[in-house]
This record gives C-alpha cells, sequence and structure tokens, in this order.
C-alpha cells in the first residue's frame, strides 16, 4: 500500500468527526483527526461536530477547523439529520466519521439518506453493530468459536444475588455503553449497578472476571470480511477509569489472527477495538468490541498503518489491499495540556452552536 | 536455552518481548549471557566465556544460570 507517499495532487476534501472530547477519559475524535491530517494524498478541511460546549477539539483550531454542535443522541435522528442537512449547505462534508458508541446508532440509520446528500460514511450496518453488542456478545462468541466470558444481562439490582451464585466474585458490573466496575462481594455490586445505571441507564450487564493482561486491538474492516488493518496494544499506564495512558504495539499474530477472524466472521465495515483478556495459559477473551475506533487510533497511524485515512479512503469507494508490516514497540505517551482560549469563543460556541 | 526469536535486546541489557510488550532490565553479567545465548551458544559455552571474563567459580555460576535462567522462562521469553 502506497498510503506513505506522497502524491502530486492532493484530494481536496471535507471531513465531519465527532468526538472532541479529549479529556481524562477522551473520545478518539482528536486523534482521528490527527491521523487524516498526516496523510499526503489529502488536504482536509475539518468539520468538528460537538455536543458540550468545552469539549478541547472545539478550541484546537491546528486541529478543527469549524465546529458546529449536534443534538444529543437522545433527541432522535430527524433532528440530527436537519441538523447535518444544514451543516451539509454550508460545508459540503464528504465523509463523516461518527465516534462515539451512544450516537453510532443514530447515523447508522442515517446512513442512506446521508450518502444521497454526497456524505459518505464507512459504518456497520445494524445487524452487523448488534451483533458485537455487550449484551449479544457472547453468543456471538459462541456461534464463531471465540472465547467471550459468560454475562448476564439484568434489569434490576435484584438478580445479583443469582447472578453471583452462578459466577461467583470477583465479578464485573459493566454499562451498556461505557463503565466497568469490579465487584468482590454483593454490597460492591449493589453499588456498581446503582452508579452505573445512574450514569446509562439499564439494562446492566453483569460478566465473568477474566484474569490476566489487558491487550487492546484496533482493527479496520472493508466490509466484505477482509480486516485491512490491525494494530495490537498493551496499555503501559492505565487511569483509574481504566483508560491508556501510555501503550505499546505489540508483535503477537495470535492477537491478528483474532480479530481478522472477528472481522470475517462479522463482514465488519469500518473502524473497531476489540477489548481482549489474555490468560495465563494462553487463552484469549474478547471482553468486548467497541464499534468504532478507540481514542489511541494515533498510534496505528504512528505505527506505518494509518487506520483513519484507510477509512476514509474506503469511505470513498477505494479498494484497499491490507497492510502487512507495522513497526512493533511504538509507544504513545498520552498527556494533559491546558489550552488557553476566552470568553468570546465560549459564548459563541454556546450560544450560537457555532465556532 | 534459547531465546524466543522476537525478543529485543540491547546493549545496554535492555530486553523487550514484542509479544507481551513486557521489558526488563538486567546487569552487566545479564547483558553478557543474552549476547551469547543470541548467538545460539550452549550452556557449556556460557559457563565458559563468563568464567573467563568475570572472577566466578564454574559450579556457583551454573547454579547462577540456573536461576537466571528460571527468570527469563518466568518471563516468557526463552523458546
Amino acid at each position: 500500500m502506497d498510503m506513505e507517499k506522497p502524491t502530486n495532487q492532493q484530494r481536496q476534501l471535507v471531513i465531519a468527526v465527532t468526538a472532541l472530547n479529549a479529556i481524562d477519559s477522551p473520545g478518539p475524535g482528536v486523534a482521528v483527526i490527527r491521523a487524516i491530517r498526516e496523510c499526503p494524498d489529502f488536504d482536509v478541511r475539518i468539520i468538528g461536530l460537538s455536543y458540550e460546549a468545552l469539549e478541547p477539539g472545539i478550541y484546537m483550531h491546528d486541529v478543527v477547523d469549524k465546529t458546529y454542535q449536534i443534538p444529543y443522541p437522545s433527541a432522535g435522528t430527524d433532528s440530527l439529520f436537519g441538523r447535518l442537512l444544514h451543516i451539509h449547505e454550508i460545508e459540503k462534508i464528504d465523509v463523516l466519521i461518527p465516534n462515539f458508541d451512544a450516537e453510532l446508532f443514530n447515523f447508522i440509520k442515517l446512513r442512506d439518506k446521508l450518502k444521497a446528500l454526497g456524505i459518505h460514511t464507512f459504518l456497520p450496518d445494524l445487524e452487523q453493530f448488534e451483533a458485537r453488542d455487550k449484551m449479544k456478545l457472547f453468543e456471538f462468541g459462541k456461534k464463531h468459536g471465540l472465547h467471550v466470558p459468560a454475562d448476564r444481562v439484568i434489569f434490576s439490582s435484584r438478580d445479583l444475588p443469582s447472578v453471583a451464585s452462578q459466577m461467583g466474585y470477583p465479578m464485573v458490573v459493566k454499562g451498556k455503553f461505557y463503565d466497568a466496575i469490579i465487584a468482590n462481594t454483593l454490597e460492591q455490586a449493589e453499588k456498581a449497578f446503582y452508579k452505573i445505571q445512574a450514569k446509562w441507564g439499564l439494562p446492566i450487564i453483569v460478566q465473568e472476571f477474566i484474569n490476566g493482561t489487558e491487550i487492546n486491538i484496533a482493527a479496520l474492516g472493508d466490509g466484505e470480511g477482509n480486516a485491512i488493518s490491525v494494530i495490537p496494544m498493551r496499555k503501559l499506564y492505565i487511569t483509574d477509569k481504566g483508560k491508556a495512558w501510555a501503550g505499546i504495539t505489540l508483535e503477537e499474530q495470535s492477537f491478528i489472527d483474532l480479530a481478522k477472524t472477528f472481522i470475517k466472521a462479522t463482514k465488519w465495515k469500518g473502524g473497531c477495538e476489540l477489548e481482549v483478556m489474555q490468560t495465563s495459559d494462553g487463552k484469549s477473551y474478547i471482553m468486548e468490541v467497541n464499534p468504532r475506533f478507540p481514542a489511541w487510533i494515533y498510534l496505528t497511524a504512528a505505527a506505518g498503518q494509518n487506520q483513519p485515512a484507510s477509512l476514509v479512503k474506503l469511505a470513498l469507494g477505494e479498494k484497499l489491499k491490507p497492510y502487512t508490516d507495522y513497526e512493533v514497540g511504538k509507544i504513545f505517551i498520552r498527556y494533559a495540556w491546558d489550552h488557553i482560549t476566552n470568553i468570546a469563543e465560549f459564548q459563541k460556541i454556546s450560544g450560537t452552536g457555532e465556532l | 536455552m534459547k531465546l524466543k526469536k522476537n525478543v529485543a535486546t540491547s546493549e545496554e541489557g535492555f530486553i523487550f518481548n514484542p509479544s507481551t510488550g513486557d521489558s526488563f532490565s538486567t546487569n552487566p553479567i545479564g547483558k553478557d549471557i543474552l549476547v551469547l545465548l543470541k548467538e545460539d551458544k550452549s550452556v557449556k559455552d556460557i559457563i565458559e566465556a563468563i568464567c573467563e571474563k568475570y572472577d566466578v567459580e564454574p559450579a556457583q555460576f551454573e547454579k547462577d544460570l540456573d536461576d537466571f535462567k528460571s527468570q527469563l522462562s518466568d518471563y516468557a521469553i526463552l523458546d
């Protein structure tokens, strides 16, 4: 693949990206943009799509050229489509990359309508999206011969004792979109249940605890069963929210094969992240499949497989050959930086929904 | 006793296992042993080479080498 070779003529593109919340539990948007901007084949104008006025990416003008606020996912697809239509009339968006789990359902629903407007996406269909859903992952694993920890989907904390009697402690209490808390007692499990319910609603997933080394795999599927890129990473430093603050690319064929099996089985279309636990006896359990790029996605570009730029090309209809090489031992170390802005900018995004 | 093929070692005695992401540091004798392992030297060759370079009895070193081997094995960097 000649991804890194400069071309004579860079393609001019307008690309809209969500998840500009580069905070302590970061969204992937800023990393996705960074990778796309580094691709020598494109000359891009980046349109940020934000939900909150204090998403840092909004104010990073060398990263995002212009930001528009969009309605929360709970407002539904009509409201989102109306807003996107307005933005598209001004910006003429070529490619749109949503990066939040919670918004994906709406964007997938709008895929065809967006395409009719000339806005390209590269998203899984609803069937693929739901197959990897936390609530169905165990069945999915059973069907395709992949190791997935046992789980139970519950709607009431009253179910916790019976789940605990089957699974034993510790067990992992998880939200439908985000958050996972390890519980060692019924009291801890109940506390975790209510904490996650308050944030993400019902149901709650209780998952068997698997002890091992956590590996994350960023992958890009072409929608026809081929994995265009697979990069395994081990977290070297983990925050109290379980997020990677540093990580390193690995060379381990079994992880690459695991991601390829997943992509082949689902014909996955788009970016995804497999959260894997490798036990001491060498078994790799898929703990979760995130249906979008992870926040550490820039590492794939740094290691030689620019997944966000490849996704843009796929969205525009290019056929890509799978990458074969990447740099092993490439490390990312995240850092915090106090970006300075002024009240006028904050006022503008808060008042007009644009900056 | 063989190092896994993809295990990287540096001149400073830094070991990186690219399959797991683990990294370790060794002292100068450990580094010399790793260099010899990379050259596919036998245990006998390693004992000879180290005892020639350092002031250590072969019997004592053989015991230490055994411990070192267990450590390398625990860290999954031996074949």
